[in-house]
């Protein structure tokens, strides 16, 4: 363990991956934004099972003998059970169609039936905006907490504003992903992907103030004489471990729970690994390059 | 209390947590878990309720006769244990009727959904354009009804009386429309239009519709159980097959276990003998935690086992931080045992700094959230809170009794 890896030598290198990464990341939000599910929008969302029965083959009913023209059809590979998205349909239409396919299909098992109203769906939309401006608030304030106290050579503030920069380093990345993956593979988001981000948010948090925690120790126990980059390396260094680690049993649960669990859960999750693992990049990578890169601008 | 007493007792604590929370047996008749719809197949409506015609006065007796109403409906169904509430959203009062462990939901849904709502119409105009308009006569003050038949057609009619409030808007109503035909309505949907002969004193009315024996039966039941104070319209539902419900149950289950496994085994492979101990907490961990959610009746979805199966890949980060810095201190030269208590007193404040942050998200998503996010981030809350328990109290424990006799030794 006492291998010291040059982290800071490759300050421009590591910095300019991330940049890309959260440049493209804004990028495809803004020019593809995201396919809102029906949380947000209001909307139906009908589970249902029908043996050796094709995407196709279900599309097709749909629009001919239920004259539902919008419906959209997946497959869930897990289990081979339909999930077909549609606009709002009432209770009425929902007995109508199933009626329909009962008769068609007599195998059609219902698994599930979804269908929020677009008022709500307007409702949850602002709950979750309110939510993320919130969590935003709570995190900055006890970022200022954490980094309260006076420190040399480099200011408490600073540690605070890049400790912010990394935490949406860590939440733009997964939300381009889940952007991509709107455009072309018609994921949607709802309250789900919102939660993930906020989750991811408390998690780079805490990762980032413990290499900075450290950073500041050590180089009040060096006074100056040690370069500010040797301090720095040694910090990461002496907490790579720990920041890897906390995060890795983590990520070693939502792989279980990707491989192994509700379906229904696979891009909640998704989200938050794509989110943990950029957290762990950042930590080490990100934020204590940006800090000996201000310190360098700044002389 | 020395340590092995205090080892001794968190383990018997486990043990009686674990026979409570495995849900069979001794613990399952103590207290049963509560589960949500999503996991034991259910449905949850949403209804909005159209207080645009109650005053602002009534609206919270309205409210409660509306919720008593649909509630004595759903009883009727002979649904275990339904949920019946109203929320509020802003200005909206909602209705949310919650109906876990169903096997027919679609029944279910008609029987709420189809909920009559009566109201007596009176004509309005003169000459040819006549027109029905609502007056304040409606389901609210209907007390009860019965099936009979015409005593000269021999038609079933159904005929309703009304509490003493409704029999006086009632004569009142046909003293004011003699010889005018007076629009009964269900739903909207006009269903008779008898012309009033003379002033009906008493308060019961007789309404005869084209009615089957069935129709005649289920709206003499449905009058029974109360008529709505106020139209609703289904806003939202969520519906999950009792199928689905246990398929995603056992996948969590599993998964959980699956994660579980993952965690202990890269502990023991990191940090050896340290990482058994650690193992050793996290499983002390499972079942307090467990017990703690059934304790406080926590209902338990799948969102909410998805936040506990989160802790269990947190729950060691307390035990990661001690033993970085016990490795430090051991480096530095200190002894096994003397590294130990300074891993852990050192440790402490980064162990507290990391929970901090997700307990904030946590608090912030159960207070600012809908009921789906709620249920995650409350199991998120409890679990970060007890793993600080279970990683530093139990972790210390153990090596307390485990690391000092093996130095004395």
């Amino acid at each position: 363990m006492n291998r010291n890896w040059n982290i800071i030598g490759h300050t421009r290198t590591l910095l300019a991956i991330s940049s890309v990464a959260v440049g493209l990341a804004i990028l495809v939000m803004l020019v593809w934004g995201f396919r809102q599910g029906i949380d947000f929008t209001g909307g139906t969302l009908w589970q249902f099972r029908i043996p050796d029965a094709s995407v196709r083959e279900i599309e097709e009913t749909f629009a001919s003998k239920l004259n539902v023209e919008d419906a959209l059809v997946t497959i869930s590979s897990r289990d081979g059970s339909f999930l077909v998205r549609v606009g709002d349909l009432s209770e009425a239409e929902h007995q109508a169609h199933l009626g329909i396919l009962t008769g068609l299909f007599p195998a059609f098992q219902e698994l599930g039936f979804q269908s929020i109203g677009p008022s709500i769906g307007k409702e949850l939309r602002d709950r979750a905006i309110v939510g993320i401006i919130l969590v935003l608030i709570g995190i900055s304030l006890y970022i200022a907490f954490a980094f309260r106290k006076v420190s040399r050579p480099v200011s408490s503030w600073k540690y605070g504003l890049i400790t912010l920069l990394t935490l949406f380093h860590d939440v733009l990345i997964p939300a381009g992903f889940l952007s991509v993956m709107g455009r072309y593979y018609g994921v949607e988001i709802d309250s789900n992907f919102v939660v993930a981000l906020l989750v991811v948010m408390g998690f780079s948090v805490h990762d980032t103030i413990v290499v900075f925690d450290r950073i500041r120790e050590n180089l009040s126990l060096d006074r100056g004489k040690t370069a500010f980059r040797t301090v720095v390396n040694l910090s990461v260094n002496q907490t790579i471990g720990r920041s890897v680690n906390t995060s890795f049993t983590l990520i070693l649960v939502l792989i279980a729970l990707i491989v192994a669990g509700p379906h229904n859960l696979y891009y909640f999750i998704l989200t938050l690994l794509i989110g943990v693992t950029t957290g762990i990049y950042s930590s080490i990578f990100v934020a204590s390059p940006l800090l000996v890169l201000w310190e360098r601008a700044r002389k | 209390m020395s340590p092995r007493g205090v080892l001794f007792l968190v383990i018997l604590l486990a043990v009686f947590a674990a026979v409570f929370v495995y849900p069979a047996g001794l613990g399952a008749k103590l207290l049963p878990w509560r589960l949500g719809l999503d996991l034991v197949g259910g449905s949850h409506l949403v209804y909005q309720t159209d207080l645009s015609k109650i005053g602002d006065a009534d609206q919270n007796s309205v409210l409660e006769g509306l919720r008593d109403v649909i509630e004595r409906r759903v009883n009727l169904f002979g649904v275990a244990e339904p949920q019946v509430f109203i929320a509020r959203s802003g200005d909206d009062y909602r209705l949310v009727v919650e109906l876990a462990g169903i096997q027919d939901v679609k029944q279910a849904i008609r029987i709420i959904g189809e909920t009559p709502f009566l109201d007596f119409r009176v004509t309005d105009g003169v000459g040819t354009s006549t027109q029905f308009v609502p007056t304040n006569l409606d389901g609210r003050y209907v007390k009860g009804a019965q099936l009979s038949f015409n005593p000269t057609t021999g038609a079933r009619e159904v005929s309703i009386s009304f509490n003493d409030e409704g029999a006086a808007i009632f004569e009142r109503l046909t003293e004011e429309n003699v010889g005018k035909p007076v629009g009964i309505f269900l739903d909207g949907q006009s269903i008779s239009t008898p012309v009033v002969r003379e002033k009906i004193s008493g308060g019961s009315a007789v309404i005869t519709g084209n009615f089957s024996s069935e129709e005649a039966r289920e709206l003499v039941a449905r009058f029974n159980a109360g008529a709505l104070p106020v139209p609703i319209s289904l806003l939202s539902q969520q519906t999950v097959s009792a199928t689905l419900g246990t398929d995603l149950l056992q996948k969590a289950i599993v998964a959980g276990i699956v994660g579980t496994l993952l965690v202990i085994l890269f502990m023991i492979m990191y940090y050896r003998s340290l990482g058994v101990y650690a193992s050793l907490a996290l499983l002390i961990y499972i079942p307090l935690t467990l017990a703690v959610f059934k304790l406080f009746s926590v209902t338990m979805s799948l969102a909410g086992l998805a936040g506990f199966i989160l802790t269990i890949g947190m729950a060691v980060d307390a035990n990661i931080l001690i033993f970085e810095r016990m490795k430090e201190e051991m480096l530095r030269g200190l002894s096994r045992a003397a590294s130990v208590g300074e891993g852990f007193r050192r440790a402490w404040l980064s162990i507290r700094d990391s929970n901090v942050s997700t307990i904030i998200t946590a608090a912030i998503l159960f207070f600012f959230t809908a009921s789906f996010i709620k249920g995650f981030a409350l199991t998120l809350f409890i679990g970060v809170v007890v793993s600080m328990f279970s990683a530093i109290t139990v972790t210390r424990t153990f090596l307390r009794v485990f690391v000092k006799s093996h130095t004395s030794s």
